[in-house]
């Protein structure tokens, strides 16, 4: 997922493009640049719009009134986060606690497993087994969650093999102290697999002169995973940490909401929720703005951030300058 | 040899896990009364598989409609996305043109800061598109990734072809439609694939936007009649053989619909992560 703005060399053939005025630029630019109006207008309207609708965070923003008439508030809505209202504050530990259980638990699934591919035999039993281990990444949320009930839930197929056989059945789901657990469990189920992509087309691009001269001075399989492999694609396992540290405060939004019934807030509340249930379904419009806002700046500054890590400790990162 | 053992198994383990519960969710909704009552609920194995659940969600109610509405979102907003991804991905992909690098940053701060639900719900609403379809089909129309993603894909087509074209004659818009279309069919199909996917599985801007239940689409009335359990409305008397075929079966049918569009597509997807062009989509 690096992208890289950088052109790629430009053709030998092309003249130097900048050298023409802005009115031949324009004559021979023109429907070129017409051409991209479409989607343009589309990321304007939905995506730039919105930005500026941003505004209401310091805004007494009430349905009746609309966005220009609200009074402005100042600094008002963010009273919740500094100082520290209770249901935020809750918000924001569940957040930071779910996110650095995913980066331990749910980042080195991926890794492990694409190593394991990746050692196995047949080409023909690799691509089998990569084609089942895709697969639930395409399952919508609603799917994932709806087959784990019925799969762990209370009258799920699990309880019910044990209740027919008189063994006690286990309360996975519904059950406020296994939430994390299940959400984790979850989304290994639905995207460990389709994880391994990456890191499979990284392994594919070691060099296998390597493993021979390491073989030949007579490393042995575990130090070669050691010494050769996990270097070979230590710059993707860096990539992919960062797009994830740089999305700490984001996690599984439609899952969570989709199983916060089942568990009550205590435990599953994060901050995109909580912006859903005070904003859309409380209508503290300006607070939950706030929320907003403060979370997409501070996610901001952690990829900006997390890409200036990577640039010292000699990676490409998530874009080159 | 004993390594190599271990590793077969734990492979077949995962494998096994991702397919026994689908297994068993096209069992039970194949399943009928006397098997889903012996055996507690759900089956692993149909003893008698019939089609009755199918045909009792198919026959013209609430989840008829939404399969209806969520195939109509799904090939509108997939077709008229492809559009403006591929458009705007061309008109990206030549540096140095006319407001090039304005654009390309436009494009690129999409990727770095969403605009977050709130103003993003009060943007819809004053478009006037609060339960209209088109809120679930507009917003998503130009994904900044697929551009990017487009955009390396036509930098790659050499330049000698676009020149030749143009030498010949050639315009902007027969260059695109006779020369660099016909050479991107497989990053049209992939970006198109995974648009329709998304379409199609999306269910909280469908929750945000549309109040009127009358216009859910399918995920929707999946939460409400499999995950929250809500009775689904089929009348018995509708029913050609006037009995209602098990609730589990009717919810499985409803979790195997929603998972029909899906299978239909996976093996092109995978046609094209054998070719790698995918791991070119989303390399490191």
């Amino acid at each position: 997922m690096a992208l890289d703005v950088k052109s790629p060399p430009a053709r030998p053939a092309a003249p130097p493009r900048r050298a023409a005025p802005k009115l031949s630029r324009l004559r021979r630019d023109g429907l070129l640049l017409l051409l991209g109006v479409p989607g343009l207008l589309v990321i304007l309207l939905f995506h730039y719009v919105p930005m500026l609708g941003n505004v209401i965070a310091f805004k007494d923003y009430q349905p009746f009134l609309g966005i220009w008439e609200a009074p402005w508030v100042g600094f008002e809505n963010f009273r919740v986060i500094f100082n520290g209202d209770p249901a935020f504050l809750n918000a924001l530990v569940n957040t930071l606690v779910i996110s650095l259980v995913q980066i331990v638990f749910v980042f080195p699934v991926p890794i492990a497993l694409a190593l394991l591919l990746n050692s196995l035999a047949g080409p023909r039993v690799k691509r089998l087994a990569q084609s089942i281990l895709y697969l639930p990444h395409f399952m919508s949320w609603v799917v994932v969650v709806a087959i784990f009930q019925h799969m762990l839930g209370n009258a799920g197929l699990l309880n019910t093999f044990l209740r027919g056989h008189d063994l006690a059945t286990l309360p996975l789901l519904g059950n406020p102290d296994l939430f994390l657990a299940l959400i984790t469990s979850q989304v290994i189920w639905k995207d460990a697999g389709w994880g391994t992509i990456i890191f499979l087309a990284a392994l594919s691009r070691v060099d296998p002169e390597l493993y021979e001269a390491s073989a030949m001075d007579g490393a042995s399989k575990t130090r070669q995973l050691w010494h050769v492999t996990l270097p070979g694609i230590r710059g993707v396992i860096v990539l992919m940490l960062i797009l994830k540290l740089g999305d700490v405060l984001t996690v599984g939004f439609e899952q969570i909401i989709l199983q916060q019934g089942m568990v009550g807030t205590e435990v599953s509340e994060v901050l995109d929720t909580y912006v859903y249930t005070y904003g859309v379904v409380g209508g503290n419009w300006g607070v939950a703005a706030a929320v907003g806002l403060v979370k997409g700046l501070v996610g901001l500054v952690l990829v900006l951030g997390a890409n200036k890590v990577a640039h010292l400790l000699g990676e490409r990162g998530l874009y080159t300058k | 040899m004993i390594v190599r053992a271990v590793k077969g198994v734990v492979v077949a383990a995962c494998c096994a896990l991702v397919i026994l519960p689908f297994l068993a969710v096209l069992s039970t909704s194949l399943a009928d009364q006397a098997q889903v009552t012996a055996t507690g609920g759900y089956v692993l194995w149909p003893d008698r598989p019939n089609l009755d659940a199918y045909r009792a969600i198919l026959a013209g109610g609430v989840v008829t409609r939404a399969l209806l509405v969520s195939i109509g979102v799904t090939v509108a907003g997939t077709l008229l996305s492809l559009t403006c991804v591929t458009l705007l991905a061309y008109s990206l992909s030549r540096p140095g043109s006319l407001l090039h690098r304005p654009i390309l940053l436009t494009v690129l701060f999409t990727l770095l800061f969403a605009p977050g639900m709130i103003p993003m719900y009060l943007t819809i609403k004053q478009l006037g598109l609060l339960d209209s379809y088109w809120s679930l089909i507009l917003p998503g129309l130009a994904s900044g990734f697929q551009i990017i993603i487009m955009r390396a894909f036509f930098q790659e087509i050499p330049g000698e072809l676009i020149d030749a074209a143009r030498i010949d004659g050639a315009g902007e818009l027969r260059i695109l439609l006779r020369v660099v279309l016909p050479l991107s069919k497989a990053v049209i199909a992939v970006v198109g694939l995974f648009s329709a996917v998304a379409y199609w599985n999306a269910f909280f801007n469908a929750m945000l936007y549309l109040n009127d239940t009358e216009k859910w689409p399918l995920q929707l009335v999946l939460r409400t009649y499999v995950i929250d359990n809500s009775a689904l409305g089929v009348d018995a008397a509708d029913l050609s053989g006037g009995f209602l075929p098990p609730p589990q079966s009717m919810q499985m049918a409803i979790l195997v619909l929603s998972l029909i569009p899906i299978a239909i597509v996976y093996p092109f997807l995978q046609k094209h992560f054998a070719k790698g062009i995918l791991i070119g989509a989303v390399k490191g």
